[in-house]
Parts: structure tokens; sequence; C-alpha cells
């Protein structure tokens, strides 16, 4: 019984942790269809943005929640005006200019913090189930996931940006010839993708030991979650990353988390064989 | 077209021939052997992304399962030749595989990028967890984060004591470079060539006139995969180890600059693309002051952004627009007299 919900817990922690990983990615993808390959960087941008702010003497939760999206949406805000803005409508090119950015911020990181190891305890305790030690923190994740899932449904669905988000992720034209400036949306979409990396980043900050490298972990799980979901924004985003979350975790329980990332991997490879428009492409369609 | 092409070869391997003796002046050759292979790696993408249209961005994968064939071949049969032989049909059977799964799923763009990406992550994943003894092909332990060391080098084949290695390993780099270089030329000038570049302008319309695309991208991407996996096999000789970093993404990335510096759509671009940013990077690694990975981010945004095309074709523009105006006109009227034949 008590391991059953252990189980339970770490699945539903490897699926939140998953989705909370591929939002900023997903908005982007899904908005603008720019693959921004220095996702993974901005996570790690963010998570030095919390620790740095963290080790100042600002309270944990205020540099996760608030310092970190910010910094990392302002530096997206000059990515895409500075490189971005040229490349809309060129899928490739924005892919091999952000892989490029992406190379670019981990030399600068290197520069700032140097190639070592940073981190900062979790800041919620653990606590035990029967005979199980469970971190505090994987709620917390699951929790933040739940609501951030919640909020961005709320704000395409019921306001009106959301409404001309929306609008303009169908028909960019149509929106622009209504009035609304295809240009100012897709930079605020930007700034909202760069923010939630940056949000991720810094909530997963305290789980993983950071190194200018450490965006590369997620970059692909991002980029599959995302791939994989397909067209629709937030339903793909759900259904591929319980999908992935799932076999991921229960491989890593069967077997070893390398085995589990892999198998992850090797899901993907064969979700995309059958479905090549992703998940939404066949299911859910013309959801959100 | 023959004839063109045989003169084309001559002039060729003439340029090899006094850039063979001239460069050690410059560098030495332990140095420009490495320069060769990451050479031969740039033309492997080149050729099927630039002619091909497939973006690979696990170019590297083969690259990696070539030195790996290798060193593990090496290891259990103690001499070089069929080693060398496996480290290109084991990544080109591997990419056949490979292609067919894609191609004839019909994956295009974005999503040929994942699975190539999502692949080279398992391998390098996968390698990188072999660190315990279970892990053993023959004689040879995979041995994980540490690599593989110790393997029989490159022989003269049927002696293998003795070694081909230092001034003789770059001149045989040389030789393999210019055959593989000479070998594209060809392959590019065949029909299966010019079918492949009209597949990459417009696959549908190729299908639609009786060709299998599906078959022509499979085969051409296993080409690819099988010059990456000879430049690996000739990267294991240089290094004399391999580790799992081959499969790493930046490798990954590194190559993928090389070609879009060097400029897509030409075989020369790639190789020089591909010498000129490792020779780039080899002197930056000698300075501290500015991290490498920087200098390479942002010479591809810039390239990305300004020079798309890249930097031999920019030249050959540049050229043709200062001193070429014979030559357009010869263009022009040969141009001509084919409307007229066709018509």
């Amino acid at each position: 019984m008590d391991f059953g919900f252990v189980i339970l817990v770490e699945i539903l922690y490897a699926v939140a942790s998953l989705a909370l990983i591929s939002a900023g990615l997903a908005v982007v993808f899904g908005m603008m269809k720019v693959i921004n390959l220095a996702h993974g960087e901005f996570m790690m941008l963010g998570g030095y943005a919390a620790i740095t702010s963290a080790n100042m003497g600002v309270n944990i939760f205020i540099a996760m929640l608030i310092i970190a999206p910010i910094v990392v949406g302002l530096i997206g805000l000059i990515v895409e005006r500075l490189v971005i803005r040229h490349l809309y409508g060129r899928l490739v090119d924005t892919m091999l200019a952000t892989w490029g950015l992406s190379l670019f911020f981990i030399g600068c990181a290197t520069m700032i913090f140097g190639n070592t190891t940073t981190g900062i305890s979790t800041p919620i305790p653990g606590f035990a189930v029967g005979d199980y030690q469970i971190n505090g923190y994987n709620f917390f994740i699951i929790i933040v996931s739940v609501v951030l899932i919640l909020a961005m449904l709320a704000v395409l669905k019921t306001t009106r940006l959301g409404l001309i988000a929306r609008g303009t992720m169908q028909n960019p034209d149509m929106a622009s010839a209504l009035g609304y400036s295809p240009d100012r949306i897709y930079m605020a979409t930007f700034f909202v993708g760069s923010a939630l990396s940056g949000f991720a980043g810094a909530i997963l900050a305290p789980l993983v030991g950071l190194v200018p490298t450490s965006g590369g972990a997620f970059i692909a799980k991002a980029f599959i979650t995302v791939i994989a979901g397909g067209p629709a924004l937030i339903s793909g985003l759900l259904s591929s990353s319980a999908l992935f979350g799932f076999v991921g975790q229960v491989f890593s329980f069967v077997a070893s988390p390398v085995i589990g990332d892999v198998a992850m991997l090797i899901a993907a490879v064969i979700l995309l064989r059958l479905l090549p428009q992703g998940v939404t492409g066949r299911f859910f369609k013309g959801k959100l | 077209m023959p004839k063109s092409w045989q003169k084309e070869s001559v002039i060729v391997i003439a340029i090899a021939l006094i850039l063979v003796y001239a460069l050690p002046f410059a560098i030495n050759t332990f140095t420009l052997s490495i320069l060769l292979i990451y050479g031969m790696l740039g033309l492997s993408l080149g050729l099927i992304w630039g002619f091909g249209g497939i973006l690979c961005f696990g170019q590297t994968a083969f690259f990696g399962l070539g030195a790996y064939a290798y060193a593990i071949s090496a290891i259990n049969i103690g001499e070089s030749t069929l080693p060398l032989i496996f480290s290109i049909l084991v990544p080109a059977a591997f990419a056949a595989l490979m292609g067919a799964m894609m191609f004839y799923g019909r994956l295009a763009d974005v999503y040929l990028g994942v699975i190539t990406l999502v692949v080279t992550l398992i391998l390098f994943k996968f390698i990188n967890s072999t660190a315990s003894p279970i892990y053993v092909i023959g004689e040879a332990r995979l041995g994980g984060y540490n690599g593989i060391p110790g393997f029989q080098t490159l022989n003269i084949p049927g002696r293998p004591d003795d070694y081909i290695w230092g001034d003789a390993f770059y001149y045989f780099c040389f030789a393999a470079l210019v055959i593989v270089y000479l070998l594209v030329s060809w392959l590019l000038r065949s029909s299966f060539g010019r079918i492949a570049i009209g597949i990459r302008e417009n696959d549908e319309r190729m299908s639609l006139m009786g060709y299998d695309t599906r078959a022509r991208k499979t085969v051409l991407f296993a080409i690819g995969a099988a010059i990456a996996g000879l430049a690996g096999g000739l990267f294991a000789n240089w290094a004399e180890i391999v580790t799992p970093g081959l499969f790493s993404l930046g490798q990954s990335a590194e190559i993928i600059i090389w070609c879009i510096v060097g400029g897509l759509g030409t075989r020369l671009g790639p190789i020089i693309g591909a010498a000129s940013l490792a020779y780039l990077k080899f002197l930056l690694g000698q300075q501290s002051m500015i991290d490498n990975t920087l200098i390479m981010g942002l010479i591809l945004v810039l390239f990305v952004l300004f020079l798309p095309k890249g930097i031999v074709p920019a030249i050959s523009d540049l050229w043709a627009a200062s001193f070429g105006r014979r030559r357009k006109r010869l263009r022009k009227s040969r141009r001509g007299t084919r409307v007229i034949s066709n018509g």
C-alpha cells in the first residue's frame, strides 16, 4: 500500500516535471512555430538567477517564483528582438540560430559562474509514508505544475489577451487585418515562453546541481515532449508528458534511471513513427 | 559530361598534390590529420543535408559508431584492415535501418531532426552506462564513461607490426579524403545524385515522376553515414581512444555549424568549414580569456543571420560578379541550347 503510494507520487512527479520543463517550449512552438533550442539554457539561466538572488539574501520562493522568470523573460525579449524576429517562418534557420544561442549562453555562464556545480538545498523538508521517505519538494513541483497548466488554460480560454493570442496562432494575417500587430504578439509570446522556461529552471534548480551545461539535460526531453504533443498546446503538452513521464518512471523503477531515460526516448521514436503529426494531430483535434 | 568530370578530377588531384606537400609547412601533420578527418565528417553531412535535403541532427552518431566499431573489432582481430571496413559498414547498416524507419514513415524536417537527435542521445546514454564488466563484445570492454583505450591502430594490411602513424597517417588521411571527395563528386554527377537533388527541391514531384523517393533517401542517408563512419574509424586511430563524448550533442552541433559556415549545397564548403573552424577551436583552446563555446555559438548565430549561404557560395558569387562575365554569357547560351533541344 505504502509502496504503491510512493510509486504513484513518483509517477505524478515525473509527469509534472516533464510538463513543467516543456511548458515554455510548447508556448513558443505552439504559438509561433519556432523551435527554441536555447530553451535548456534559458532554464539554466533561470536556475542561476534564482540561486544567485537566494544567496544574496532574497527569500528563496520570491527568487524562484518571481525574480527568475522576469530575468529570463527579459533575456528572451532581447534575443527575440535581436535574432529570432528576423527568422520567422524559417523553421530550420531558427533552430540553428537558437542552437547557436544555446552554445553562446553556455559560454557566457562558464565565464561568469565558472565550470563548477552550484546549488541550494531544497526549502521543503521530506516526510515519511510508512517505511518510505518522500521528498516534500516533489509535491511542491506537482502542485506548481498543476497550477501552471490551469493558469495557462485560464489565460488562453477566458481573457481577451488569450483570445488574441489564439487568433494569431491560427491565422496571423487575419489578426493583423483586425488591427493586432503579429510582431508585438510574437514578442509578447516569446517573453512569456522564456519566462516560463526560466521559471521551470528555477523550480528545478534545488533538485539538481547546476553547471553551465545542465540545460542540455532538459532540452531533449522538452523537445520530444513538445513535438510528440503536436499542434494543440495544452492537451498536447499534457498527453505527451503523461505518456513519457509514465513510461520513463516505470522503466526507472523496473530497471535503472538510465534505462528509464532510454525507454522514454525509444517511446518517442515509436510514437513519432506511428503518429508523425504528434498525439494531437490525430486525437483532440482543434482543441487547445 | 564525362569529359568535364575527368577534367575536374585531374584538377582536384593536382590541387590536392600541391596542398599535401604545402600544408605541413604551416601546420604540423598531427593537427592536420584531425582537420582532414573533420573535413571528411563535414563532407558527410554536407552530402546528405546540402544535396539530399536531409537535416540530420545526429551525424555524430555515425561518427561515433564508426569509431567504436573500429575500436571493438581492432581489439578482437588485432589487425586494422578489417576493422576499418567495419567502421564504414556498421554505421551504414545502422543508418539504412534508421533511414528506412524514418523515410518509409514519411517523416520530414523537424520530425526527422527530433528522431536523429533522440537516437544519438540514446546511444550516448547507453554507451555512458556500460562501465560495468558485463558489457563485453568479444574481448573488448565497452568501458562506459572511460571509453576504450589501447586498441590496435592502423597498420599496413597483413602486417600488424608495421604501424601507419605520424606523417604516414597524415598522407593516408589526405588520400582517403581525396578519394571520398572524388566519389562524392561522381555520385552527384550520376543520375542517382541528380535525382537526389531533385528530391531535395521537391519530394512530391519526384515521386509523382515515378522515382521511389523513400528508397533513394534511405540509400543517400546510408552513404552519408558510411563516410561519417570512415571518418570515425580514422578518428579512433588519431586519438587512440574512443569515448562516449563522440556521441554528445555538442559534437553534433559542431558538424552542423561547419556545414552552415562552409556553405550548403557545395562539396568543398563543409570540408573548408570543418577544417577552418576546428583549427580556430584549436587556436582558441590555447587561451583562456574567452570561452570556446561562446565563440562557436556566436559564429553560428551570425552566419544564420547574415550569411546563411555560407562562405564558399558567397566567395564564388563574388568571383562570378567580378570576373565571371564571360562565363555567365557562356552559361546563358548553354541554357539556351538546352531549351531548344528540349522543345
